[in-house]
């Protein structure tokens, strides 16, 4: 396979493509059928060889362009210059002043894709490298020659030397420029993408209690992943066929064209249940923020689970689904703490609220998400009421902010509610949030 | 790579003979839809094409058919579907049937036999008859393996089969061959073109992306929409025919549930030259709505900016500037 392939291949790995080598291979082959002179036919067949979903088109098209646009092309008019026998000497032989003097673009584009080559400018992964790469390559280039032409003019010490001088710092600057554009190139196709995955994986792992106000647009798109990763998983079919007891009535049906002789069996089959999600959020200060996190999570995955229902509140509970409904996510966030995120949290207020109001909510196929760290003012925690709720819903899932130390001191109710709930958690990251979703609606299948 | 083409798909030369192959039976391809299918013959792989409802995914495996003359093989799929239905089944209504006419032949076949034994492996050297192809009730799949000249495989909506039915496809596909264990192997002596079609319903699994060519096709351009509604319109005058592909595109870029396609265009056209249409004009326009949008909320949505988008797109100017179509 040639190295154009595999290098762009590895650049599409870079930026979160899935290429597997079997793809690779099928992209060979493609290549091999289509060759390399037509670039809207390579592209084309690249493109149904490597890229699998509409995300990957979008980013293989950008990564095609920027990739394609300067390389040679093997089989090109370009490869001509490779094959040039001079480009076999050492690249320390190339005089820089004479190849800047020269003005020959074609020679210089040469001659830099050739010290990226050798100091293998495509491995740069951050983008604090670029200097260094850039810096590598003027020396490769023979930036000392040029240097040592600069030293000698400026000893002359006379009009001309200075002068000279002048030019060559010129043409060291412009040769460090076009260095710096090259390794950008290479940073913007091979780079960047493995800087965006770390920076994610840091993301996913970061206390979001500590997460800026600047991370929130990196947050929402791997909130949004999540979801989406959550809601492939979770929207297979409903129904399970249960094997082994038989379905008398259909089977009679289905064979009553044979003489109702059972040649094909029907089995009973299970429906799934559909998932129904109540979410019940303390809006008060200290855990406003994971709130936001939660509700954006569940909120996107609303296809999925259509039977959700979100309650919030620090002393009343304020039904907040049309909010959510009716408003974008950042200014139904805010709505909501402005309704509900006043006055000093009381957890039994909120259970009696959800008793009189909603209880015809709360089903045999019902799972209760609380977020709170159940400090109450020391005001009655009404536990009878949500005891009963636990017994009325299929699971009862605690989610509290607050590191397990913490739980029971002062005026946490915490160690009073937890025989109650099916499962209690601390959620400190998004990665947290995402397990416990993913466990509410695995109880599902 | 392949020199030389397999028996059925001899037109399928290079890309240009497929767009105008596929062009001379009606269908108006792109560049990147006549590369899959090149390179499907090239690879001899599946083509998975996902894209929005009415775009011609399904209508290109059709016309591939149409077009090299070799048979179209139409898998449906639904949540549910099994071997059974996609493979092959014994017709065990026809194996019943027969039995019972033949049990009075019984006794002449087995009369002269002294023990139970013998009697069983005398009956035992005629279970062949009765497991042999006469009996088999042969599906999309196994017929597609036994067109001797080729053939198209579509496995429609394959987004609505189960998984287990997606990894079972894989196998079948892998070395398009099956396995009947009473018959034997049959192996598709030209493998046939195999086109999956999704509407993305459910994500696919990745081993079956991997495995086969991914091709997306969009709703299409300004120019192409006006080729295939030409070409699938007869008598439609090109005036009339700009107009309403303009407005047809605007349409597209709002914000609306479910966007036109060209489904929707070609029947809007019909309707257009049905009510003698000539140029478009509001009142058409709003009475003939319903034909290309099919929620009463986008209806709604338009309505209002009908005369806008008519009066934009009879004097030729797109009504969206700078919004190309997604």
């Amino acid at each position: 396979m040639d190295r154009q392939i595999t290098s762009f291949i590895r650049a599409l790995r870079a930026s979160d493509v899935r290429v597997s080598t079997g793809e690779a291979l099928d992209a060979a082959r493609a290549v091999s059928v289509t060759g390399y002179a037509d670039r809207n036919f390579l592209k084309d067949a690249l493109r149904c060889t490597l890229a699998k979903s509409p995300d990957e088109v979008v980013t293989f098209d950008e990564l095609f362009e920027a990739y394609f646009a300067t390389r040679d092309i093997p089989g090109g008019k370009s490869s001509d210059t490779q094959s040039d026998p001079g480009s076999d000497a050492p690249y320390t032989d190339i005089d820089p002043v004479e190849l800047m003097e020269s003005g020959d673009e074609a020679a210089i584009a040469a001659a830099l894709e050739r010290a990226a080559d050798a100091v293998d400018a495509d491995d740069i992964r951050f983008s604090t490298q670029v200097a260094y790469f850039a810096q590598q390559m003027v020396k490769q280039m023979g930036g000392e020659k040029l240097q040592e032409r600069l030293m000698q003019a400026f000893q002359e010490r006379s009009e001309e030397g200075e002068a000279e001088a002048e030019r060559l710092i010129e043409m060291r600057r412009d040769l460090t420029l076009r260095a710096r554009e090259r390794v950008q190139r290479s940073y913007d196709i091979f780079g960047k993408g493995e800087t965006e995955q770390f920076r994610n994986d840091f993301a996913e792992n970061k206390k979001l209690s500590a997460i800026e106000l600047s991370d929130m647009a990196r947050m929402k798109v791997l909130v949004a992943r999540i979801a989406k990763r959550l809601a492939v998983k979770h929207s297979r079919r409903r129904r399970k066929k249960n094997r082994g007891q038989l379905d008398v009535r259909r089977t009679m049906r289905a064979n009553a064209g044979v003489d109702g002789v059972p040649f094909n069996v029907v089995w009973r089959q299970k429906r799934r249940e559909r998932p129904k999600i109540v979410v019940i959020c303390d809006v008060s200060g200290s855990v406003a923020r994971y709130v936001r996190f939660l509700l954006l999570l569940l909120w996107s995955m609303k296809d999925v689970v259509p039977d959700m229902h979100a309650f919030a509140f620090s002393n009343k509970l304020v039904d907040v689904d049309d909010i959510l409904e009716d408003n974008p996510f950042e200014h139904a966030m805010d709505i909501i703490l402005r309704v509900a995120g006043m006055g000093s949290t009381d957890y039994g207020q909120a259970w009696s609220d959800l008793k009189t109001n909603h209880e015809s909510l709360i089903d045999r196929r019902t799972t209760i998400i609380v977020l709170g760290d159940g400090r109450s003012n020391y005001d009655d925690p009404r536990t009878d009421l949500f005891r009963d709720f636990s017994a009325r819903a299929k699971r009862t899932i605690w989610l509290n902010p607050e590191p397990l130390a913490a739980w029971g001191t002062g005026d946490s109710e915490i160690p009073r509610y937890r025989p109650y709930c099916s499962t209690m958690n601390h959620v400190a990251t998004l990665k947290d949030l995402e397990r416990a979703v993913d466990d509410v609606l695995s109880a599902y299948s | 790579m392949t020199k030389t083409i397999p028996t059925g798909y001899e037109p399928m030369t290079s890309i240009e003979a497929i767009t105008s192959g596929l062009e001379s039976v009606g269908y108006i391809s792109t560049q990147q839809i006549s590369t899959a299918v090149f390179l499907a013959l090239g690879l001899r792989k599946p083509i998975l094409i996902e894209g929005p409802a009415g775009v011609g995914k399904t209508d290109l495996a059709a016309s591939l058919s149409r077009w090299l003359d070799v048979p179209l093989l139409r898998l449906q799929c639904y949540e549910g579907l099994d071997e059974g239905k996609a493979l092959y089944e014994w017709k065990y209504g026809k194996q019943l049937l027969y039995t019972q006419l033949l049990k009075e032949k019984l006794n002449e076949v087995v009369g002269d036999e002294k023990s139970l034994e013998s009697s069983l492996a005398k009956l035992g050297s005629f279970e062949d008859l009765f497991f042999s192809e006469q009996f088999l009730e042969s599906r999309p799949l196994l017929t597609a393996m036994r067109q001797s000249a080729g053939s198209v495989l579509l496995v429609d909506e394959i987004d609505k089969s189960d998984e287990e039915f997606e990894a079972f496809l894989l196998e079948v596909l892998s070395d398009y061959q099956v396995t009947v264990p009473e018959i034997g192997t049959i192996k598709a002596n030209v493998p046939p073109i195999v086109i999956l079609t999704s509407n993305n319903v459910r994500e696919l699994g990745d081993a079956l992306k991997r495995r086969c060519l991914h091709l997306h096709i969009g709703f299409p351009d300004h120019k192409r929409e006006q080729r295939i509604v030409q070409a699938r319109v007869e008598g439609i005058s090109e005036d009339l025919l700009n107009q309403m592909v303009g407005f047809v595109q605007s349409v597209r870029d709002m914000d609306i549930k479910k966007r036109p396609s060209i489904a929707e265009t070609v029947d809007w056209a019909k309707t257009l030259l049905l009510l003698h249409a000539n140029a478009l004009d509001e009142v058409f326009v709003r009475d003939t709505l319903n034909v290309l949008l099919k929620h009463e909320s986008d209806i709604a949505a338009v309505s209002g900016d009908v005369p806008k988008l008519v009066r934009e797109a009879t004097s030729g100017k797109p009504a969206y500037p700078g919004q190309m179509a997604r």
